[in-house]
C-alpha cells in the first residue's frame, strides 16, 4: 500500500493503539490488494455483548482502551449483551452484568458513542451517499451500502474499531465503484405481504448467493423496515454486504449476463418451513435487527387492552425507546406483559440461562442464530400472527 | 513422500495438524463454544465436531462480522484451530486470524476436495504453503 507521510507517521506513532490499528489495516490493505486508504467518516463496533466476546474480549478492550485507543471518528457500538438500565428485571445475572459494564467502560473510554444498537442509522449516525465508512454490523453494512449508498466493507468487529482510532480504511472491495455491481438476478413472483416475507426472501436468497450482489426484480415497493429485513437475514445466512431491490432502491436495469433464479410461492412456504423448527414457545422476540418506532407502535395498537401468555421482548436502540415510551407505546405493550427493552437483543443476551427453551420471532437473522448460540427452537412468522397465538 | 501446495498468507505462523473439513462457509459467531472448540450451529457439516487443534479447511467465512471476536476468543482459550485454509478469505475471519495469531492461508482454490478429515498436515502461512505430510 501507498502510505501517505500522516499515515506513515500512525504506523510507527508513540501509542501502542494506534500502531497496532494502522498494523492490522495496512495487513488488510495487502491481502486485498487495497493500493491506499481512504478517509472514513463513521464506524460501527461489533462484538459489544459479553456474550459474543468473552473474558478474552473484555481484556482485548481494556487493553485497548488502556493503551490510548481513542476514536477519530463518530463511533456507535452494537447491541450489548443487556438492556443497560432494566438487566435485573431481564433476569440477567449479576456476573454477566459485571462484565458487561467493564465493556461499557471500555468503550466509553475509546470515546465510542455508548448507542448499543444495530440500526445506527435509525439512532443518529446515518452516512451520507458515496461516503466512505467502515461498519461492522452485518446488517448494518447491508443497508448502508444498499438503501443509503454509502461505502463500506463487511468489517471484522476489531477491524472496525481500528479505522475508528486511524480515521481510514484500506480502499478495497465495496470502496470501489466498479465492485458495486449485481452478480446474481432474482426474479420473485410472489407478493411479499410484511416483513417477515421479506426476512424469508433474504434467509433463502443468502444461502444461495453466499456472499454476491443479488439484484431483487418484481418487487413492487418496500418500506425501510421491510429493507431492514431483507439484508439481515442474507448478511446472516451469507455473506451478502449489498443488494438492490429493482425501482426501490435502484432505477437501473440489472447486467443481462447475471444468473437468474426464480423465488416464487412454493420458495416462499418451503423457506417458512425452513425457518421453523416448533410452533410451541415461551418468548416472543421482535427487534432483530432493532425496532423501529413505527414497529413498536404495530406491536402497542394489537396489544391494546389485551394481555399475553407467554413473555414478549421488543428490542429497540435507545433513541427509538425513548419515542415510543413518549408515544405511550412502552406502557401499553408493558401492561400487556411484555417489555420494550432498549441496547441489547435476544441474539446477544444470554437467554438460554435465562429459562426458555424456544423463541418465537419475525426475524430471519434471529432464526438463523437462535438454535446454536442461544440453544433455541424456533417459530418465524410474521408479527401479528405471532402476537395473535400469544393473546389469551 | 510430501506434497506442497502454495497459497497466499493471510496471518503468519507455522502449524502441523490433523485436517478438518467443513465444505460449506463458517460463521464463528453463533457456531462454535468457545470453552470447548465445539461446534454447535445446528445442521452444519461440522455440528457436534471438535475444531480446537485441528487445521481447519473451509471455502470462505460467513454471517456475523463477531465472527472475529470469536476466532481470537477461541485462541486465547486454546479451543481454536490450529491453522485455517480457506479458498478465499474474507475480512472477519482474516481480522480473526491476524489477532488471535492463527496460521491462515487461501488462495488454495480446491481445498476443500484435496484434503480429507484425518489429513496430517504442516501449514507454513509465513510462506504461504501447506504440505500434506506422508502416513508413517
Amino acid at each position: 500500500m501507498d502510505l501517505t507521510t500522516d499515515e506513515q507517521a500512525l504506523l510507527e506513532s508513540d501509542n501502542p493503539a494506534v500502531r497496532k490499528s494502522m498494523e492490522l489495516l495496512v495487513r488488510l490493505g495487502d491481502i486485498y490488494g487495497a493500493e491506499e486508504f481512504v478517509e472514513i467518516g463513521s464506524a460501527q463496533a461489533s462484538g459489544i455483548s459479553y456474550k459474543s466476546i468473552g473474558d478474552p474480549g473484555v481484556e482485548f478492550l481494556e487493553g485497548f482502551a488502556a493503551e490510548g485507543a481513542e476514536v477519530q471518528v463518530q463511533t456507535f457500538a452494537n447491541p450489548a449483551g443487556m438492556d443497560i438500565d432494566r438487566w435485573e428485571e431481564m433476569g440477567v445475572d449479576p456476573e454477566f452484568a459485571k462484565q458487561q459494564r467493564r465493556i461499557v467502560g471500555a468503550l466509553r473510554e475509546m470515546g465510542v458513542t455508548v448507542s448499543f444498537t444495530c440500526t445506527p442509522y435509525l439512532a443518529g449516525n446515518l452516512p451520507g451517499p458515496n461516503e466512505h465508512i467502515a461498519w461492522a454490523e452485518s446488517s448494518a453494512v447491508s443497508f448502508a451500502n444498499s438503501v443509503v449508498g454509502a461505502r463500506t466493507n463487511r468489517e471484522g468487529g476489531p477491524s472496525a474499531l481500528a479505522a475508528a482510532i486511524t480515521g481510514r480504511t484500506p480502499k478495497y472491495g465495496l470502496h470501489l465503484a466498479e465492485n458495486r455491481v449485481p452478480t446474481h438476478r432474482i426474479d420473485v413472483d410472489v407478493e411479499l405481504q410484511n416483513q417477515a416475507d421479506f426476512a424469508a426472501l433474504g434467509s433463502w436468497a443468502g444461502r444461495i448467493v453466499e456472499d454476491g450482489r443479488p439484484y431483487f426484480a418484481g418487487v413492487d415497493g418496500a418500506t425501510t423496515d421491510e429493507l431492514k429485513a431483507l439484508g439481515a437475514a442474507m448478511a446472516a445466512t451469507g455473506a451478502v454486504a449489498m443488494h438492490f431491490v429493482g425501482g426501490v432502491t435502484t432505477d437501473e436495469e440489472p447486467p443481462t449476463d447475471l444468473e437468474t433464479l426464480e423465488f416464487g410461492s412454493a420458495e416462499l412456504e418451503a423457506e417458512y418451513g425452513e425457518l421453523n423448527s416448533t410452533e410451541d414457545t415461551d418468548l416472543i422476540v421482535f427487534g432483530c435487527p432493532h425496532a423501529s418506532v413505527d414497529e413498536i407502535g404495530q406491536v402497542a395498537d394489537r396489544l391494546d387492552g389485551e394481555s399475553l401468555d407467554r413473555d414478549l421482548w421488543v428490542c429497540a436502540s435507545g433513541a427509538v425507546k425513548s419515542q415510543a415510551d413518549r408515544m405511550g407505546y412502552t406502557e401499553t405493550i408493558e401492561d400487556a406483559g411484555g417489555m420494550v427493552l432498549s441496547d441489547t437483543c435476544n441474539v446477544v443476551a444470554p437467554i438460554e440461562e435465562m429459562g426458555y427453551e424456544s423463541t418465537a420471532t419475525d426475524s430471519a437473522k434471529a432464526a438463523a442464530y437462535l438454535p446454536g448460540f442461544g440453544e433455541q427452537d424456533v417459530h418465524f412468522d410474521d408479527k401479528l400472527s405471532l402476537l395473535e397465538e400469544a393473546i389469551e | 513422500m510430501s506434497e506442497t501446495v502454495e497459497g497466499r498468507t493471510i496471518a503468519e505462523g507455522v502449524a502441523e495438524g490433523e485436517v478438518l473439513v467443513s465444505p460449506e462457509p463458517i460463521s464463528f459467531y453463533g457456531a462454535v463454544d468457545t470453552d470447548t472448540g465445539e461446534f454447535i450451529e445446528a445442521d452444519h457439516h461440522l455440528t457436534g465436531e471438535t475444531i480446537a487443534g485441528k487445521v481447519l479447511v473451509f471455502p470462505k467465512g460467513k454471517g456475523s462480522t463477531v465472527g472475529s471476536y470469536v476466532i481470537y476468543g477461541l485462541a486465547q482459550e486454546g479451543t481454536g484451530p490450529a491453522a485455517i485454509i480457506n479458498h478465499e478469505t474474507e475480512t472477519i475471519v482474516a481480522t480473526g486470524a491476524i489477532l488471535g495469531e492463527v496460521p491462515c492461508v487461501d488462495g488454495i482454490e480446491d481445498a476443500v476436495e484435496r484434503f480429507e478429515d484425518g489429513d496430517r498436515v504442516r501449514v507454513d502461512a509465513t510462506e504461504g504453503t501447506v504440505t500434506l505430510l506422508a502416513d508413517d
